[in-house]
């Protein structure tokens, strides 16, 4: 089997009912302040970047997928995460 | 028969010391400190997981310490009945490692607050509050950046009676001036099921004596002498 290195990215976020009181005091005390009253909302989070080895591309994203739950690396209680990007490493 | 208690350390932990004194010289009950990766079950009676940090709070404040061998024999306890404690950063990794629900998230200050708050005691049928009564207001400090207790099915937990304790102002009432870090229904205390499991953000081990009280309490003595008389009406 040929495996290939993979390189993942993933953001760990607050849900929606989880307030963020960094991305609020982000928005609140510099942006509105400084005049980008467009921007409503902020949210801020965790980013991981995962550099690995698997058979082929949804493997990796399997991988990732499973260790993510498995180990808890995002809180279920409080966080949803989103995988970015997958790419193959060059 | 003496009951025997075992104080965890993480690489990291802060607290473990103070704990051990308050048991040892202030509620004159043998306690070990045992170092994480030393600690077995069966040599004690029940289990403290104290203040500081573990492993660098990486990732999130207690995850890393949730995986840790210790916290599987910790689990043995918790399913025999046994106590099993968490303050402050042991709360944290209690919820982690789903002894106890809810998580713990950055205090909406977004800063590391230090000082003295009101707690009121809400159930004391549970392993840390079972010498107090429903009502007591206790003062106590707390040092966190990370308590901001957060749950989804709050209902549940109202319905089941996990809350133990929740900050409050000097008469009882649960004000968002006495809410030091934005913590869902001033959950300052949570339990499990089986009312043997509990994580408190406050530090009673730094209440226990009145010589360091500002007020001259000493209030956290009652979680210990609790957590000895669970023990001993279990022995």
């Amino acid at each position: 089997m040929i495996y290939s290195e993979f390189i993942i990215e993933v953001v760990l976020e607050n849900k929606p009912a989880a307030r963020d009181p960094v991305g609020e005091t982000i928005r609140r005390d510099l942006l509105a302040k400084k005049g980008y009253d467009m921007v409503s909302n902020v949210r801020s989070g965790q980013y991981l970047r995962f550099y690995l080895s698997a058979e082929n591309e949804k493997k990796a994203e399997e991988i990732i997928e499973e260790l993510l739950n498995k180990l808890r690396i995002f809180n279920p209680v409080t966080q949803n995460f989103k995988i970015l990007k997958l790419q193959k490493e060059s | 028969m003496r009951v025997k208690i075992a104080v965890l350390d993480f690489p990291g932990s802060n607290c473990d010391l103070d704990t051990i004194h308050v048991l040892n010289n202030v509620i004159n009950i043998k306690a070990d400190l045992v170092w994480h990766n030393y600690f077995k079950e069966s040599k004690y009676d029940g289990v403290i997981l104290p203040g500081g940090f573990a492993f660098g709070d990486y990732l999130r404040a207690g995850i890393i310490a949730a995986h840790s061998p210790a916290i599987d024999e910790a689990r043995v306890m918790l399913e025999d009945g046994r106590p099993v404690i968490g303050i402050c950063n042991g709360f944290q990794i209690l919820t982690e490692a789903q002894f106890l629900p809810g998580a713990l998230l950055q205090n909406d200050t977004l800063t590391f607050i230090c000082k003295w708050v009101m707690v009121k005691v809400e159930n004391n049928e549970t392993a840390f509050s079972n010498k107090m009564n429903i009502g007591d207001i206790l003062n106590i400090p707390i040092a966190h950046a990370e308590g901001r207790y957060y749950i989804e099915n709050l209902k549940e937990l109202e319905q089941n009676n996990q809350i133990v304790f929740r900050y409050s102002n000097e008469n009882g009432e649960y004000t968002k001036d006495s809410n030091p870090n934005g913590s869902l229904a001033n959950i300052a205390g949570v339990c499990n099921l089986e009312r043997n499991c509990i994580g408190f953000m406050p530090h009673p081990e730094r209440a226990s004596e009145s010589i360091l009280s500002p007020k001259g309490t000493s209030h956290g003595k009652n979680f210990f002498y609790s957590m000895v008389d669970f023990i001993q009406k279990r022995l």
